[in-house]
């Protein structure tokens, strides 16, 4: 069969052919919007028109089985319309009230799971791993799985003070703002790399695999055409094995995971914040990582707990103090939490006012 | 086609939360490269390590990106996945789709590649996992034809992301979803073909809600904000209180600025104390709505970790109308590319080239004059330049003060 003839340049399908005629009508006329309950919010346009969403979770990897189907229970109940969010979940966008419990049922029928709006915890913002990536020190997606498995009440029904962001990434390059989530998970190498010399200068750059080392920890290793690492100084972050592949990081014994909580990306009542690391290192323990999940939970629990209404993870945090998080959670201090990298000035205590 | 044992990823059918592994075997029924990649990922469950080798230089005529090229070591043991490239399909702004676009998305797929997919992956883009290096140029045709291009990788301006904005969502203060597609379309040589330093991301806002996290991953972050008051309905506020809302608790003493008060019967705002973080406006969405002059603040420089750590973004622009044909916005892009192009590293992005350069020497770079909205606190040491030009300035305006009589700090 000839291929068609390719175009360039032409960038993404205008967007006002997906929206549904009620959103056609009412684009930027939207009133006010209700979440009705976890998986059903309704939002309501300055013309009083109605448009409900009903939320489903996603594992993000989907087959082209899975999004048919997508397609299939839009058709039947939206007109063909719905969207994805960035959390990955799948947004059915119901015009006629009357669809809306038919397709509640046959969501729950069919086993789509709806949830995720509003404080609660909503899908994982994740990264490859092992499914795709080349510099992965754990499963993201196994990761996300045994975590939601635990966490699922939280996502469906169960209310917190606030909402709890979650993130996976494999590794430290941390695509898709991890760093800044109310618990993010990030995998971690333990060890310095090893180097293959032989194969250093035909695959990689010098001046680049120098530059590449946040710590500068990479000299030049004339004897052997390649480099060598200071043990000293190496953080194991993995960015020169990006750069050059005759570096080896991975280690099935030492590669783990690592705990931050506290951050969040919106600016309401507090600024945007970074997570801070709390628990250092986890082994890698697939195919259901126990300990992390367990980790993972017994925080969401305490924040539950302790936490006033409408405050974040973080903001909690912060107005009971550092110390009263890690007593009331029981979670070892270690060194790693001092940090010893470029914000130490920042983060240490400069008073003699705190609690035991 | 082979049949693989997977005990371990097995484990992970279980449980109500959706499974990727299902999925992965659903594609893998009738596909070969996804029933290797069922293989290839229990080995590496089992081995507790990844195969996958480092990306190779694979594409279309005429792009320089959209597609990552991905190997296994293991291409022997498992063929299927010897070649699984990804491909990125630009996604249309605020991820609204019909159903015959996904099903046509999904029919070519099948033709052509694994029949996986992230939707979407981190950045926005709909990714379509695995295929071969000798389909590429196909589905390129095949896409393209179709009204489909591919989006960013490498380092190029990365495909631009909005969050759901005036599609649905009475809080936007812009419309993202048609700045989204116009920067999107200006800008098509930028993702298609790399010409920075290193990645560039743009991310666009409504609100400080800020929900695609603008202000976390974003070289550029556009969040939606406004001048004017916030509208009390004072009726709708008395139905929050009577519908059990602890008022003083909940929203007054929530406001960081303290500028909300409320006496059990009205709700009082002080607007010029004000700093629009939206906790009031989120709660009470019916009884409190933003009026008046609205557009946007720029922010730049966030990233992930690597190299030298997270940096969330920097206000540079406090307040930019967001209008078509957003001329105001694409010059300031303009100008901020120019500026990191003269001054970056291989593989530095801009808010690691600001740090070192200095953020006086950027914000002159892209003709932005200081303001205090700028910063959270003024530098807090006194090392700093004096240029032949301030000196002057600081010198003059003290002559004007001696003419006139009186001091002007």
């Amino acid at each position: 069969m000839a291929l068609p003839q390719r175009k360039t340049d032409i960038g993404p399908p205008h967007y006002k052919q997906f929206l549904p005629p009620v959103i056609q009508k009412n684009y930027g006329k939207w009133k006010y919007h209700e979440v009705i309950n976890p998986g059903l919010m309704v939002h309501v346009g300055e013309s009083g028109d109605k448009l409900w969403t009903v939320r489903v979770a996603s594992p993000r990897i989907l087959s082209t089985a899975t999004i048919r189907e997508h397609c299939d229970i839009a058709e039947k109940y939206c007109g063909g319309f719905f969207r994805y969010t960035t959390r990955n979940n799948v947004e059915f966008l119901v015009s006629d009230e009357k669809q809306v419990e038919p397709l509640r049922k046959d969501l729950t029928a069919r086993g789509f799971k709806m949830g995720g709006i509003g404080s609660g915890i909503s899908n994982v913002v994740h990264t490859q791993g092992w499914v795709h990536c080349h510099s992965a020190c754990t499963d993201a997606s196994g990761l996300v799985k045994s975590m939601m498995d635990e966490l699922m009440p939280y996502f469906e029904s169960k209310r917190l003070p606030n909402k709890v962001r979650l993130a996976v990434a494999c590794c430290v390059n941390m695509c898709g703002a991890v760093h800044c989530s109310d618990i993010a998970v990030v995998a971690v190498h333990t060890k310095v790399p090893t180097i293959a010399h032989e194969n250093f200068k035909n695959m990689c750059e010098l001046p680049t695999v120098i530059g590449s080392c946040p710590t500068r920890a990479i000299s030049p290793d004339p004897a052997n055409k390649s480099v060598k690492i200071n043990a000293e100084k190496c953080m194991y972050c993995g960015n020169c094995f990006t750069v050059c592949p005759p570096i080896s990081i991975k280690d099935p014994e030492r590669d783990g995971i690592a705990i931050l909580v506290g951050g969040k990306v919106n600016s309401l009542r507090s600024n945007p914040k970074f997570s801070k690391l709390v628990i250092p290192y986890i082994s890698n323990e697939p195919p259901r990582w126990p300990k992390a999940v367990a980790a993972i939970k017994h925080i969401v629990e305490v924040y539950a707990k302790n936490a006033r209404k409408h405050e974040r993870v973080g903001e909690w945090i912060e107005r009971i103090g550092w110390e009263r998080f890690f007593s009331l959670t029981g979670i070892d201090f270690t060194f790693q939490c001092i940090d010893d990298f470029t914000f130490m000035r920042d983060t240490m205590r400069t008073s003699s006012t705190f609690k035991w | 086609m082979k049949k693989y044992d997977t005990p371990l990823i097995d484990e992970l059918e279980k449980g109500p939360w959706p499974s990727f592994v299902t999925e992965m075997k659903k594609a893998a029924k009738n596909n070969e490269m996804a029933n290797d990649a069922v293989g290839h990922l229990e080995k590496c469950f089992k081995t507790k390590v990844g195969y996958w080798k480092h990306g190779g230089i694979v594409g279309v005529l005429g792009y320089g990106g959209g597609v990552i090229g991905r190997y296994s070591e293991l291409g022997d043991e498992f063929p299927g996945v010897a070649h699984f490239h990804t491909v990125r399909i630009n996604q249309p702004s605020g991820f609204f789709y019909s159903s015959a676009a996904l099903r046509e998305i999904c029919d070519i797929w099948d033709r052509y590649g694994s029949g996986l997919t992230n939707v979407h992956g981190s950045t926005g883009d709909l990714v379509l996992l695995g295929t071969k290096t000798d389909a590429l140029e196909a589905i390129f045709a095949e896409y393209s034809s179709r009204g489909w291009d591919l989006g960013g990788s490498g380092s190029a301006l990365r495909t631009p992301s909005c969050c759901v904005g005036p599609g649905r969502c009475e809080w936007t203060n812009y419309d993202t979803l048609d700045l989204n597609y116009a920067l999107t379309q200006e800008f098509q040589d930028e993702i298609h073909r790399p010409m920075f330093a290193y990645k560039f991301k743009i991310k666009m806002s409504g609100c400080a809600c800020d929900c695609v996290a603008s202000i976390a991953r974003a070289d550029m972050s556009i969040i939606g904000t406004w001048k004017g008051k916030i509208e009390v309905n004072q009726d709708e506020v008395k139905n929050y209180a009577k519908n059990g809302m602890d008022i003083n608790a909940e929203i007054v003493n929530m406001c960081p600025t303290q500028c909300i008060s409320y006496d059990g019967k009205e709700l009082k705002i002080n607007n010029a104390e004000c700093s629009r973080c939206m906790h009031c406006i989120t709660r009470m969405t019916k009884a409190l709505k933003p009026t008046g002059e609205r557009g946007a603040t720029i922010c730049i420089g966030s990233k992930a970790p690597i190299v030298v750590g997270s940096l969330l973004s920097w206000v540079i622009v406090p307040f930019i109308k967001v209008e078509p044909p957003y001329t105001e916005v694409k010059d300031l892009i303009r100008k901020i590319w120019e500026w990191w192009d003269e001054n970056a590293k291989p593989r530095e992005r801009i808010g690691e080239v600001i740090e070192m350069k200095g953020m006086r020497s950027f914000l002159e770079g892209i003709g932005q004059t200081p303001i205090p909205q700028q910063i959270k606190e003024p530098r807090k040491d006194p090392f700093m330049f004096y240029t032949e030009d301030d000196m002057a300035a600081f010198k003059a305006k003290e002559v004007e003060e001696k003419k006139s009589g009186k001091y002007k700090f």
